[in-house]
């Protein structure tokens, strides 16, 4: 179960300003039903342009609900200039936060907002910059790049969160990583993740992790494993001792060896046994 | 809570109170290890050969083939691995596409190491692409493992006839059966099934006990290796209070299958019907012909599942969903896209599932109150009225 706040629950039993409005100034539409959560802002101005009525409707969770009312409470009143300088952590902090994994709740509150405001405007929104690199949820490399820089995310799932690209097929999660990887190197962080390794110094730290967290390991059984080639992510090693005739040899190598190498080495290593 | 409706069968089930009563001394007076030499211990040794005979009772299948394990992702990892390794020039395995993460993650992480892996396909009412399977069979294949019916859909598979296909060439099968037994009745001597995996707390046991079924002749080697407890086919200090409340639940729901599934599947039938009548827009999830008799997977149009889940627990009401945003992924369950349900019905997939405690009131009850949940919930969304222009 998801650990909603009280606002959150308060706001999505409760919802503010539901429903369709007549004669809109600025109506902004985002999301789909393929997607799993859509939603359509309506507002109207007063005379001194200030956003007199607002209404949502809405197709999604608890949290994307109770976003889109949130959204429509923050508006009352304000101008459009102030209007646009919202954002989504104001969404999100007017709820008294939302689990990081529907965090992109509220990004769906600021983008049908910005629709909003250009539709007012007459202006329509220019395709989304850059190159589509999340195929399932049609996000592009220069979204990812604003998100990724506007909220200081570190990691894929931090992007999926926020934006869903890389939360379909998978296929987009490199091109992800090495998006962060550039965003925080022009910022001059250091690069958050695991560098690509040269093949050197793969094997280095193939070589270093065999002898300091596995052999020990498996000495202590009477065993012993050592290391015969190594070909790209494919680690090729021989079990010796009690090892070679353990029956439960294959587990040893997939659940502990290949283990602790993703682990200290690389994720994406494969363990293989060479048998004499 | 002030009034619970437990309409999640297919997760989890109350412990039923006669099997509350049968575990309980063996925390505070029974406490000794059945593998001691002593009177204290064999006692208590004697009680898990009983609940190992009620056990085998219920899928009609010797004692000695029933190793009690720890839940039924254990039991289905040990009859994978067993088979992989007693036949391991074979690197071939067959399954579907709708099996329980405890199958599919596993095969797809043998997949990742060299394993060739075919993923039967399923259509649109959840029922098994019989040909697809057979066709997948050849002389390199080390396993098929298909489960006996789908916690999601309730959809049932000809487990026996695909057990016998695999048996002429000579294939071993296994079948996770732990939405099945107690469900509807198995019978481990009608087919040529090898290895099947049962659950305790889907059949009011508790938790952290389930049992494998490996046919006599069967090559098999354990999983978890250690002392020589289940005859040295599964390590590991008997669970014995929770052993002996599966044997309790075993003949509890064998009982049950005698006369109370028509009880259950009519409430069932009440319940389906209930909420197809009175929610427009409304799909049905798998065949209605061969599903579990407990089990109803709907799918309401132009709504989401987790608010129409906190809705109804608002009113004590526990169901399940296969939308994404209650799998904490963004993609709904693999289950109801593998049957190719649209994204749009997806997201709105609810899953009630009763068990022998359900009663007419409760039915009666999200009848009611159902209808104006996802009226309410539709009146929020955006798709909605166009959706009930386009009816008229």
């Amino acid at each position: 179960m998801w650990e909603y706040t009280d606002k959150v629950k308060e706001h999505f039993l409760n919802p503010r300003n539901v429903g369709e409005l007549e004669d809109a100034d600025g109506v902004g539409e985002v999301g789909s039903m393929a997607c799993g959560d859509a939603l359509k802002l309506a507002f109207k101005l007063d005379e001194n342009g200030n956003i007199a009525k607002v209404k949502f409707q809405t197709f999604g969770c608890a949290s994307a609900i109770a976003s889109s009312s949130a959204l429509t409470e923050l508006l009352k009143g304000k101008s459009l200039a102030e209007a646009e300088e919202l954002t989504n952590d104001d969404i999100a902090a007017y709820l008294g936060g939302l689990p990081k994994e529907k965090m992109h709740c509220s990004v769906l509150g600021r983008d049908a907002l910005k629709r909003a405001i250009l539709n007012y405007r007459g202006e329509t929104e220019a395709a989304p910059e850059g190159n589509v690199v999340c195929e399932c949820f049609g996000v592009t490399d220069k979204q990812i790049e604003d998100t990724v820089r506007e909220n200081g995310l570190r990691s894929v799932e931090d992007v999926t969160s926020y934006i869903k690209a890389g939360g379909g097929c998978e296929n987009c999660h490199e091109d992800i990583e090495g998006i962060i990887r550039r965003v925080h190197q022009q910022a001059g962080d250091a690069a958050p993740g695991p560098k690509k390794l040269t093949n050197i110094q793969k094997i280095k730290l193939v070589e270093e992790t065999l002898a300091r967290e596995i052999k020990p390991a498996l000495r202590k059984d009477g065993g012993d494993i050592e290391l015969v080639d190594v070909d790209g992510n494919r680690v090729y090693v021989k079990l010796i001792g009690n090892c070679a005739n353990c029956s439960a040899s294959e587990l040893t190598l997939k659940h502990y060896v290949e283990e602790k190498l993703r682990e200290f080495v690389t994720s994406e290593l494969q363990v293989e046994e060479v048998r004499q | 809570m002030s009034r619970m409706i437990y309409m999640d069968n297919n997760a989890t089930t109350r412990v039923a109170p006669e099997v509350v009563e049968v575990i309980t001394p063996f925390f505070s007076e029974y406490y000794g290890n059945p593998s001691s030499m002593h009177t204290f211990g064999g006692t208590v040794g004697r009680k898990i050969t009983e609940a190992r005979e009620k056990t085998a009772a219920l899928i009609n299948a010797n004692p000695e083939e029933i190793i009690f394990t720890s839940c039924g992702t254990e039991s289905d990892s040990t009859a994978i691995w067993a088979a992989l390794k007693a036949n391991p020039q074979k690197r071939h395995i067959v399954t579907t596409r709708v099996e329980h993460p405890a199958v599919k993650n596993l095969c797809e992480h043998l997949e990742k190491t060299g394993y060739r892996v075919s993923w039967v396909p399923v259509d649109r009412k959840g029922r098994l692409d019989i040909d697809f399977l057979y066709d997948s069979l050849t002389d390199d294949t080390a396993i098929v493992s298909v489960m006996w019916a789908n916690n999601e859909s309730g959809v049932i598979f000809p487990a026996e006839q695909i057990a016998r296909a695999a048996a002429e060439r000579g294939i071993v099968f296994h079948t996770d059966a732990v939405q099945a037994v107690g469900k509807v009745p198995v019978d481990v001597k009608a087919s040529p099934v090898n290895m099947l995996s049962l659950s305790g707390h889907k059949i009011h046991a508790p938790k952290g006990v389930a049992a494998l079924y490996v046919k006599k002749g069967t090559k098999f080697s354990p999983f978890l290796i250690g002392g020589h407890q289940e005859k040295g086919r599964r390590g590991g200090t008997e669970n014995v209070a929770s052993i002996v409340g599966l044997g309790r639940a075993a003949e509890l729901v064998a009982t049950h299958l005698q006369d109370g599934t028509d009880r259950v599947r009519r409430l069932r039938d009440k319940l389906e019907a209930g909420i197809l009548e009175n929610i427009p827009n409304t799909l049905l999830n798998g065949d209605p012909d061969m599903r579990l008799p407990n089990t109803v997977s709907v799918s309401f149009e132009y709504v989401e599942g987790e608010a129409i889940l906190l809705m109804m627990d608002q009113l004590g009401i526990c169901a399940s969903s296969g939308s994404a945003c209650t799998s904490g992924t963004l993609e709904p369950s693999h289950v109801l896209r593998a049957m190719g349900v649209p994204f749009t019905a997806a997201h709105g997939s609810v899953r009630l599932s009763l068990s022998m405690y359900t009663t007419e009131q409760e039915v009666d009850f999200v009848i009611r109150e159902l209808p104006p949940i996802i009226e309410r919930l539709r009146r929020m969304s955006p798709f909605w009225k166009g959706a009930s222009c386009n009816l008229q």
